[in-house]
C-alpha cells in the first residue's frame, strides 16, 4: 500500500496515470450533465410555489456540494503535503483552489438570483450565506497566499495551514441552516431520509450532482498537470514531452 | 511512520482542533447574534430590545392578513407555535409572501408590542412540488376539511331542526 502511495507522489507516474482517466472523466461529465440539464430544465415539472424560478437549483445545489467537498480535498492535499513533503500533494492543493473559488463563486451568484423573486432580496447576512462567504475568502487567500512566497516549500506550508484552519468553516456550512435561525432553507436532500423534493425534480437533480462531482475530478486533474508541467518544467520527462516527435 | 512524520501529523491534527475550539467558542458566545431573527416567543419573554432595528420571523397567521383598500399598509400575525406577534407593514410584500409561510421582517418593536416592519421577506421552506401534486393534496386537505364542517354543519342543522319538529 505505501508503494503505492510513494508512485502517487511521483509527479510523473501521476501525469501519465490522470492522462488516462481524463477522456472517460469528461465524457461522464458532457453525458451527466447536458442530461441533468435537459431533464431538469426542459422536463422536470415546475414547482407549485415558486413557479420555474425553482430550476436554478440544478445548478446551485450541485455547485454548492462541490465547492464544501473541494475544500476538503484542497485540505486534505495540504496536509498530506504537510506530513509526508509530498510535491504532488501541494500541487493538488493550489490547483482545487481556483475550482473551488469558482464553484463557489457560482452557488452565491445563482442564490442571489434565486433570492430576489423568492425571499424579496438578493443578499441578506444569515449564517448559511454569511459562511459561505467566507468560503470564498478562504479560497482567495489560498490563491493569493500561494503566489505570495518566493520558496515553493514556504508557500505550501502556509497554504495547507490556512486550508486546515479553514475546514472549521464546512461543517458550519453545512448545518448552519440547523443550528441557527436563518432566512435560508433547511436541505432538501437529507444524509438520512427521503429528500423533501418529488421524485420527478429529484431524480435530474441527483443526475446533475453526479455531474458535477465527475467535472470536479477532470478540472482538478487538468489543472493539477498543469502544475506538474509548470513546475517539473526543468526536468528531462516534460522537456521530451514537450517536444515535437 | 517516521519520527518526523508523526510529528507533523500531529501538528496538524493540533491546527485542526484548536480552529474548531475557537470557532466553537466564538460562535458559542455569538450565538444570539448569529440567529438571523427573533421568534415570536422570544419578543413575548421580552428577549427582543424594543425600539431597535432587529428582525422578527415566524409563521404567517391563516385569515390574518389584512390589506388597506387606498394604501399599501397591511397588517398580519406570525406565530412560532407558542406565541403570536402583529406585524404592520407598509409596502409591497414579496410574490411568495403567503398565509401559513414563513416570513421575517425588519423593522422595530414598538412599545405597545407592535412590530412596524420597514422590509418583509418570504422564507421558503425546504419543500419541493409539483404544482398537480400540491393541487390534489390541496383537493385533499379541502375534502377532509368539507368533511370537517360538514359534519359540524349537520350538528349545526340539528338544534334547528329540533324547534321545528316541535311545531
Amino acid at each position: 500500500m505505501w508503494q503505492w502511495f510513494h508512485k502517487l507522489g511521483s509527479p510523473r507516474w501521476f501525469y501519465h496515470i490522470s492522462g488516462k482517466f481524463l477522456p472517460w472523466l469528461a465524457l461522464a461529465s458532457v453525458v451527466l450533465i447536458v442530461t441533468g440539464v435537459v431533464w431538469g430544465l426542459a422536463f422536470a415539472p415546475q414547482d407549485a410555489r415558486q413557479g420555474n424560478s425553482f430550476r436554478i437549483i440544478y445548478i446551485h445545489v450541485p455547485a454548492s456540494f462541490l465547492a464544501l467537498a473541494g475544500y476538503y480535498v484542497m485540505a486534505a492535499a495540504g496536509a498530506v503535503g504537510m506530513i509526508w513533503k509530498m510535491k504532488l500533494a501541494d500541487m493538488v492543493m493550489v490547483a482545487a483552489a481556483p475550482l473551488g473559488a469558482a464553484l463557489t463563486f457560482i452557488a452565491l451568484f445563482t442564490g442571489a438570483v434565486w433570492g430576489k423573486p423568492t425571499w424579496g432580496t438578493y443578499w441578506i447576512w444569515d449564517a448559511r450565506i454569511t459562511s459561505m462567504l467566507v468560503l470564498l475568502f478562504l479560497y482567495i487567500g489560498i490563491i493569493a497566499l500561494s503566489r505570495s512566497f518566493s520558496t515553493r516549500e514556504t508557500s505550501a506550508r502556509a497554504c495547507a495551514i490556512l486550508a486546515l484552519v479553514g475546514t472549521v468553516n464546512i461543517p458550519i456550512i453545512y448545518k448552519s441552516v440547523d443550528w441557527w435561525y436563518t432566512l435560508h432553507q433547511p436541505a432538501t436532500i437529507k444524509m438520512t431520509g427521503a429528500p423533501s423534493m418529488h421524485p420527478d425534480m429529484f431524480k435530474p437533480l441527483l443526475v446533475m450532482i453526479l455531474g458535477f462531482y465527475c467535472f470536479y475530478a477532470l478540472v482538478l486533474l487538468l489543472n493539477t498537470r498543469t502544475e506538474i508541467l509548470l513546475r517539473e518544467s526543468r526536468t528531462t520527462w516534460v522537456k521530451e514531452l514537450a517536444e515535437p516527435k | 511512520m517516521k519520527p518526523a512524520r508523526k510529528q507533523r501529523l500531529l501538528i496538524v491534527v493540533f491546527i485542526v482542533v484548536i480552529a474548531a475550539l475557537v470557532v466553537g467558542l466564538l460562535s458559542y458566545a455569538l450565538r444570539e447574534n448569529i440567529n438571523l431573527f427573533y421568534t415570536p416567543s422570544q419578543v413575548a419573554a421580552g428577549e427582543a430590545p424594543t425600539n431597535a432595528q432587529i428582525r422578527v420571523g415566524g409563521m404567517v397567521v391563516v385569515d390574518s392578513l389584512q390589506r388597506a383598500s387606498d394604501s399599501l399598509d397591511s397588517t398580519f400575525l406570525v406565530t412560532d407555535g407558542t406565541a403570536t406577534l402583529l406585524i404592520h407593514y407598509s409596502g409591497i410584500l414579496p410574490d411568495l409572501f403567503a398565509e401559513d409561510e414563513a416570513a421575517v421582517a425588519t423593522g422595530a418593536l414598538g412599545d405597545d408590542g407592535v412590530f412596524v416592519a420597514q422590509q418583509v421577506l418570504a422564507k421558503h421552506d425546504e419543500e419541493y412540488t409539483p404544482p398537480e401534486v400540491a393541487d390534489a393534496m390541496q383537493q385533499a386537505k379541502d375534502k377532509k376539511a368539507k368533511a370537517a364542517s360538514a359534519t359540524t354543519k349537520q350538528t349545526d342543522i340539528n338544534p334547528e331542526n329540533t324547534p321545528k319538529a316541535a311545531y
